[in-house]
């Protein structure tokens, strides 16, 4: 015990005094968070539109306010003829048009329809389709709002709610996602390169010579690394609760366990990546590469893991950020309990294990 | 003290040693002994398999085939209490850059399980003989490459070792700084503890009680160096050096 706690010490001496990186290891955290928060959002918010309205009258107008004034969208331009509408898209920024056919409102109120078109600028399709998505619902909201005296013999009433986050704020994933990746991220990269230094340097030879026993010197270098990551992990929180309202529903100290214990499981796979590489520059390059692609890709953070094909999806289960993503929703946003969480928690706990005990048995090898 | 010490003075004991490298052979068939309190050279050019050998004997390496045995102690059977009798410093010194001098002596001293008072007696003794006490508190990034190898062999035998490794512990130093490092080697010599030592330079090998010569993973040599000049019948050891590696 004693020697851990020398060893722990040296530890924290190599870390502190490289304080360099130090900043690094807590500044890309914050610099991520925020871009991803800011930057990276799937949220429309006051979209540039133009409107070619060849009615003007009390309906078109009224539609238009309804639009307007949802704050999704401003309107930019009021387009005069039809042969406008290509260059408005290409000179300016505007990403949709709407017109109205002639003579709009005399046509509904007698036919009981009329023509509206909408022209989503679809060079980035996702955008477009959110564009047009939004600004038909908008309208059916119009309409449904205007015409509920009147009877229609069958009509279906649609009303939509969305559990949890009901404002279908993107931030909400965004946190989870990039917080599973930085603390996977850093931490292994953090474990690997500390002991593949210790390689280069020759002084991990002067260790396995010494009475030290391999599990000394894996947790000797886990154990402070843990505390790093996990204050890592609690700022992330807080920025994310108090800069971008992503709510923790649930238990607090759940989520600093199941934090803890990613956060383990990221280190000791880190340590697991150093017996695999002797010098710092690899130790860097698998834990950047194998690691950052992967995890973001296969997470769930960015693409919905429902969608993907069946052998895929089989391959997202060896992702430890996805068990972890699937818990942080789960406490932040849903506010479960730990009985909906067991089977994350209990796979992270295996994977832990795992590369822990890998380790150790790597670390006696390496003496060939 | 171990049974068989008690009539066997010898510290090392070594019978055919073999290492292999897939088809590589880097110590072919070693066999020798090491006596208590002596200094042993252990010589032989760049890739004559010292450093093997070395590796083998501190338990970081296992041999292919052979016996050997360290203070009456069996190197397969018994590493754990092994290593708590050996002191090892590498070629490239391993201290800590960023650990300053005292620090570097508290971490070792401590993963040898010395006591907290015992380090600081000793500790302070130390950098007094090594007249460092003024420079205790700074960091090894800072100091002259001679100060550091200096620490780093006083931090090898700090915890009173019955033997010490030294895997060319004068590579990259002046001619002024390895005499004076051979000088601490003495003082620990007195003291009781063996010493192992790899070196190239040959002219280290005039220091030591014994030494073995190393040509090609084999041991063509192995005497004092007064007798193996004798033998050979050259003014030096490097001459004697030179004969054997011309012959093999």
């Amino acid at each position: 015990m004693k020697r851990l706690i020398g060893f722990i010490r040296k530890e924290i001496y190599h870390i502190f005094r490289d304080y360099r990186t130090l900043i690094i290891l807590f500044g890309i955290p914050v610099a991520q968070i925020l871009i991803f928060g800011f930057v990276v959002t799937n949220d429309l918010r006051d979209v540039k539109i133009a409107v070619l309205d060849q009615s003007k009258d009390e309906v078109t107008t009224a539609i238009m306010d309804k639009i307007i004034s949802s704050g999704y969208f401003v309107l930019e331009e009021e387009l005069q003829s039809i042969d406008q509408i290509d260059p408005a898209f290409r000179t300016g920024n505007i990403k949709e048009v709407i017109i109205f056919e002639s003579n709009f409102a005399e046509k509904l109120e007698k036919n009981g329809q009329a023509d509206l078109k909408i022209i989503a600028d679809a060079s980035d399709a996702n955008t477009g389709n959110l564009i047009a998505n939004y600004t038909q619902g908008i309208i059916l909201n119009y309409l449904n709002e205007m015409y509920k005296n009147i009877q229609i013999p069958y009509t279906i009433n649609k009303y939509e709610r969305f559990f949890y986050n009901p404002n279908l704020k993107a931030v909400y994933m965004f946190i989870p996602g990039t917080m599973a990746l930085i603390l996977i991220l850093i931490s292994t990269l953090m474990t690997s390169i500390s002991i593949t230094k210790e390689k280069e340097l020759g002084t991990m030879e002067t260790l396995l010579v010494s009475p030290l026993q391999p599990w000394h010197i894996i947790i000797g270098k886990v154990m402070p690394y843990i505390f790093l990551a996990f204050s890592n992990a609690v700022i992330i929180l807080i920025l994310g609760y108090f800069v971008f309202g992503v709510p923790i529903n649930g238990s607090i100290i759940l989520l600093l366990v199941s934090s803890i214990l990613y956060v383990s499981l990221a280190l000791s796979l880190g340590i697991f990546i150093s017996t695999l590489s002797d010098s710092q520059l690899t130790a860097m390059f698998i834990s950047m590469l194998a690691l950052m692609l992967p995890t973001m890709v296969l997470s769930g953070f960015i693409f919905p893991i429902e969608n993907m094909p069946k052998i895929i999806q089989w391959l997202t289960a060896i992702m430890p950020a996805r068990w972890f993503i699937s818990i942080l929703k789960q406490i932040m946003i849903k506010g479960s309990g730990i009985l909906f969480i067991w089977k994350e928690l209990v796979i992270l706990t295996s994977m832990t294990v795992l590369f822990i005990v890998l380790s150790i048995k790597r670390f006696k090898i390496r003496l060939e | 003290m171990n049974l068989e010490m008690t009539h066997n003075n010898n510290i090392i004991e070594v019978k055919n040693l073999v290492k292999k490298f897939d088809d590589f052979i880097a110590n072919d068939n070693l066999s020798f002994e090491v006596k208590k309190g002596e200094i042993f050279g252990f010589l032989g050019a760049n890739g004559a398999g010292k450093t093997t050998a070395i590796k083998i004997l501190c338990g970081i390496s296992y041999p292919t085939s052979g016996e050997i045995k360290i203070d009456g102690l069996d190197v397969y059977k018994d590493r754990e209490k092994i290593k708590k009798r050996i002191g090892y410093m590498s070629q490239k010194f391993s201290l800590y850059d960023d650990l300053t001098i005292i620090e570097n002596i508290r971490f070792y001293a401590g993963i040898y399980g010395m006591s907290r008072l015992e380090i600081k007696k000793r500790s302070v003794e130390l950098l007094e003989r090594l007249n460092l006490t003024h420079a205790k508190d700074r960091l090894i990034s800072d100091i002259p490459l001679g100060w550091k190898q200096k620490l780093a062999f006083s931090v090898a035998v700090f915890h009173n070792p019955a033997i010490v490794f030294l895997d060319e512990p004068t590579g990259g130093v002046d001619p002024v700084t390895r005499r004076q490092f051979w000088e601490l080697i003495y003082e620990s010599a007195l003291k009781g503890i063996t010493v192992f030592v790899t070196t190239h330079y040959m002219d280290e090998a005039e220091y030591c009680d014994r030494v073995s010569i190393m040509v090609d993973g084999r041991i063509e040599a192995l005497d004092t160096p007064e007798l193996l000049k004798e033998k050979y019948n050259s003014i030096d050891i490097n001459e004697v050096f030179l004969k054997l590696a011309r012959v093999s």
